[in-house]
């Protein structure tokens, strides 16, 4: 990872450009400025976070002007502005989270984290973000840690999660209730006659 | 041709039109804010929802909608406006109510239309958002806490200036209108601050300084460059106050430059206010009698040969004529329009003629630029060079310096040996002239006030004659000129006479008595002991050196007629008198013929225009244009190999106006002067 500078000079690594080159080739003739989601989430995953270097790097890359890139970056909270933690929280509270008590676990996020929205801690373990719905209003509420949903929160669980986050043991990712996936909780009760496991 | 009824009226609209358009051509009204006719439809603000059936039970965005056959528009039934009421609410939701305190406050789109459009009263009770303001320059103020976002200043930055600076980051409520604290920076950005429906974007340099109700409007011709934007002067008392573009499709579309803008607090600085005579080495204020008296005491006895005049870039025709008319009674050859000695062929229009009109580069298919830079020569012509390419249909070769002219070329030389190259047919665009239908070429002035100035423009005319850019329906020769008052000086034939010296022979000592009409960017110091005297508005450089200075009138402070660069006589109105002592220019003349004891044959200004026709009938057209029949010159000699080189310098910086300019320092510092110095 390359330092967390604001400031500073920001390249793809070899690997990168190629993968970089290989993403571009996905798209046709004259519309590879497409392109510029995908890359701005390559080197995201190389410097940690979307410095501006990076928006200028892309930019330039993809011969958009650097406020276009702006644009994208700021739309998308996907997209962080600034250096992020290694667990990178983020708390849908969207509506349906809302009815389940998405409130619960934003308490227990801040209580167990003494972060706010927006704030990182000390260490870089933790950083701590309200994002509108994930898609998973099924498994409400949500909590999105980096790449992985972790679902069916409260403030138990969301505590015992970052536990065991911060000693370095993610637990499973998916729902934290007894069920598999969305299926319901204590077994199932409809297509009682099929062999499907739950 | 979709037909379809708006309000019961008929009407017929050519294919691809929109709701909108068809509302507008049976003459009804629509509210819009992000509506523009000559930016990208964007269909964000929703003002403009009508009721259109059949269609879905709800209201349809007319600017968006294409129009289609048999549809039933209703711009006033309830449902429309209804909508207009709800859109108009959202909208105010976040407005700050600061009218009062707000430079758009009355001629505000969002004020006028949320008067006839909206609800009395609010029924927002929660906390308005608060926006930072941004840094955008110079010359945009803002506030954008009172912006809408139409996005009208996006779109125009990307599609009309072609510098992509500003952009909206952030989403839904946190959305904000930005730059990245950098200027925008465009000679057209000032044009945002006409597009901005709200008071978002103001003229920072016309901050808090009038209210519209209070100025007097007169209608003008720019005199910045030779494209002769109309424009509107907006004055109060003896003070001209700020400048806006008028409407006109076949010049300046509704833009206008930077500097035409904004040099206007120019014409309270450094201004000739009463005459000036030199005694004992130091300019003395005088009377008229006085200023008049050391004139002729001059010329008293001395022959036409040894006296000469020179007339500015920015002189209105007749005071040239006037000027011309003052030199023959002197019996002097001696006179020059040109203070660059630029080549043209005086007689032959078509020689000096930006002849395939502005509107002209629309039909363009290919184009040569020789030796120009538009964008800093006339920015607004450029745009419509831009406009063209952006469609994909205009493909364009450049010979000369390389500049960042906001669309892309094919470079395919920098001097006289790919000029030749391309009159000879051995250039590869040879080959794009020949086969477009709309060929044209734009040769700058920086080309040919050259030495070589006369071959340059005899190659040109030789590139437009072999690559079928003269055809019966089509003239493809174009000179980008600078002057404002260039072409209206070669049409009264304001170039040395029989024998006599042009502008460089009399700066360089061809004459001992200069008269210098407003021409302050000639090189004067190899005039020795000549006596000069200066006419013109300014304590530029001509009246530094001068030895009688007679005070005349800005641009603002006459009536005058001006040829644009296509040849089209234009005619500007007084705005505020002149200043002190100062009186109009060809006045001056007058009454310094009678003085001088051969006056000149007219006393008023019918009377002298009716004399400008006389010398040349071009005069007695108005905002048209008559083309100019094709002449090929043939030159002796050849063109120098070295590079083409635009002759502007400084864009904010090009005249005693803008030299004067408060603003335009600013703007050179801005944009220029940090560039300068890094490099």
């Amino acid at each position: 990872m390359n330092g967390r500078g604001a400031a500073g000079i920001f390249a793809f690594t070899a690997d990168n450009l190629k993968a970089a080159n290989a993403i571009l080739a996905k798209y046709p003739d004259g519309r590879q400025q497409s392109a510029v989601m995908p890359l701005l989430d390559l080197a995201q995953r190389q410097l940690g976070w979307t410095s501006p270097a990076v928006i200028e790097y892309v930019a330039d890359f993809l011969g958009l002007p650097a406020i276009r890139v702006w644009e994208v970056v700021s739309f998308y909270t996907m997209y962080y502005r600034e250096p992020v933690g290694k667990y990178r929280l983020h708390i849908c509270t969207t509506t349906p989270c809302w009815l389940r008590g998405s409130d619960e676990v934003v308490r227990a996020c801040k209580e167990k984290t003494g972060l706010d929205f927006g704030e990182t801690d000390e260490n870089g373990l933790f950083t701590l973000l309200e994002v509108e719905c994930l898609g998973a209003c099924v498994n409400a509420p949500v909590l999105q840690i980096n790449d992985d949903y972790y679902e069916d929160l409260d403030a138990d669980r969301t505590a015992a999660l970052l536990d065991a986050l911060a000693e370095g043991r993610p637990p499973t990712t998916g729902t934290q209730a007894e069920r598999l996936n969305s299926a319901p909780e204590g077994g199932k009760t409809t297509l009682l006659e099929s062999d499907a496991r739950c | 041709m979709p037909k379809l009824t708006v309000d019961g009226i008929e009407v017929e609209v050519p294919p691809g039109s929109t709701v909108l358009q068809a509302i507008e051509a049976a003459g009804k009204e629509v509210p819009r804010f992000c509506y523009h006719e000559r930016l990208s439809i964007a269909g964000n603000c929703r003002m403009c929802l009508v009721e259109i059936r059949p269609g879905p039970p709800k209201p349809a965005a007319s600017c968006a909608m294409p129009a289609g056959d048999n549809m039933e528009v209703l711009t006033s039934s309830p449902m429309t406006q209804k909508a207009r009421k709800g859109v108009m609410e959202f909208l105010l939701i976040n407005h700050p109510l600061d009218c009062p305190i707000c430079d758009q406050g009355g001629e505000c789109d969002l004020q006028d239309q949320a008067l006839f459009y909206g609800a009395d009263t609010s029924r927002f009770e929660e906390n308005k958002r608060a926006v930072a303001d941004k840094d955008m320059g110079p010359l945009i103020k803002t506030t954008m806490t009172r912006c809408i976002h139409c996005t009208r200043c996006i779109r125009f930055a990307e599609e009309v200036a072609g510098v992509p600076t500003i952009g909206a980051v952030g989403r839904s409520e946190h959305m904000e209108i930005t730059t990245l604290e950098r200027a925008v920076a465009s000679e057209l950005s000032g044009n945002v601050i006409d597009l901005c429906p709200v008071g978002a974007l103001t003229s920072k340099p016309y901050a808090f300084n009038a209210r519209p109700w209070e100025l007097r409007k007169t209608e003008g011709i720019d005199v910045f460059d030779a494209l002769g934007a109309n424009i509107r002067i907006d004055s109060r008392g003896p003070e001209v106050l700020r400048v806006l573009p008028r409407l006109n499709e076949e010049v300046n579309e509704e833009w206008l430059g930077d500097k035409s803008r904004f040099a206007c607090d120019g014409l309270r600085r450094q201004r000739l206010d009463h005459p000036y005579v030199r005694r004992d080495g130091r300019l003395h204020p005088a009377n008229w009698a006085e200023a008049f008296g050391a004139v002729q005491a001059r010329f008293e006895g001395r022959s036409g040969t040894k006296i000469g005049a020179i007339a500015g870039d920015q002189v209105d025709a007749e005071a040239m004529l006037a000027l011309k008319d003052l030199m023959q009674a002197l019996g002097s050859p001696n006179l020059d329009c040109r203070q660059d000695g630029a080549a043209a062929v005086p007689g032959h229009r078509a020689s000096y003629l930006f002849n395939s009109t502005v509107r002209g580069i629309e039909e363009a298919d290919a184009l040569l630029l020789i030796g120009c830079n538009p964008r800093w020569e006339s920015p607004v012509l450029n745009a419509r060079i831009r406009k063209r390419w952006l469609t994909g249909e205009l493909c364009i070769g450049m010979i000369g310096d390389r500049y960042d002219l906001g669309y892309r070329y094919d470079h395919l030389g920098d001097g006289g040996q790919a000029l030749r190259g391309v009159a000879s047919g051995r250039n590869r665009f040879c080959a794009e002239l020949k086969s477009a239908t709309r060929p044209m070429l734009i040769i700058g002035t920086g080309a040919l006030a050259r030495s070589d100035g006369m071959a340059v423009l005899a190659t040109a005319q030789r590139i437009a004659e072999l690559n079928g850019l003269i055809r019966e329906d089509w003239n493809g020769f174009n000179v980008l000129n600078r002057a404002a008052s260039r072409v209206g000086g070669l049409d009264l034939g304001v170039v040395p006479g029989e024998g006599g010296a042009d502008t460089e022979g009399m700066l360089s000592g061809a004459v001992d008595t200069l008269f210098l009409l407003g021409a302050d960017e000639v090189d004067l110091s190899g005039l020795g002991g000549a006596f000069v005297i200066y006419q013109g508005h300014h304590g530029d450089a001509g009246a530094a050196r001068a030895d009688v200075i007679l005070p005349g009138a800005a641009y603002t402070e006459k009536s005058g007629t001006w040829v644009n660069l296509e040849g089209r006589v234009q005619r500007s109105e007084r705005a505020t008198f002149p200043l002190g002592e100062a009186r109009e220019d060809w006045a001056v003349l007058r009454a310094l013929s009678d003085v001088l004891g051969s006056p000149l044959p007219y006393d008023s200004l019918p009377a002298l225009r009716a004399r400008l026709a006389l010398m040349n009938p071009v005069f007695d057209t108005r905002d048209e244009i008559v083309p100019a029949e094709w002449h090929r010159t043939v030159v002796e000699g050849r063109v120098d190999d070295a590079p083409f080189a635009s002759p502007v310098s400084n864009y904010y910086m090009t005249d005693p106006i803008s030299r004067a300019s408060e603003t335009m320092a600013v703007c050179t510092e801005a944009f220029l002067a940090a560039e300068t110095r890094d490099g």
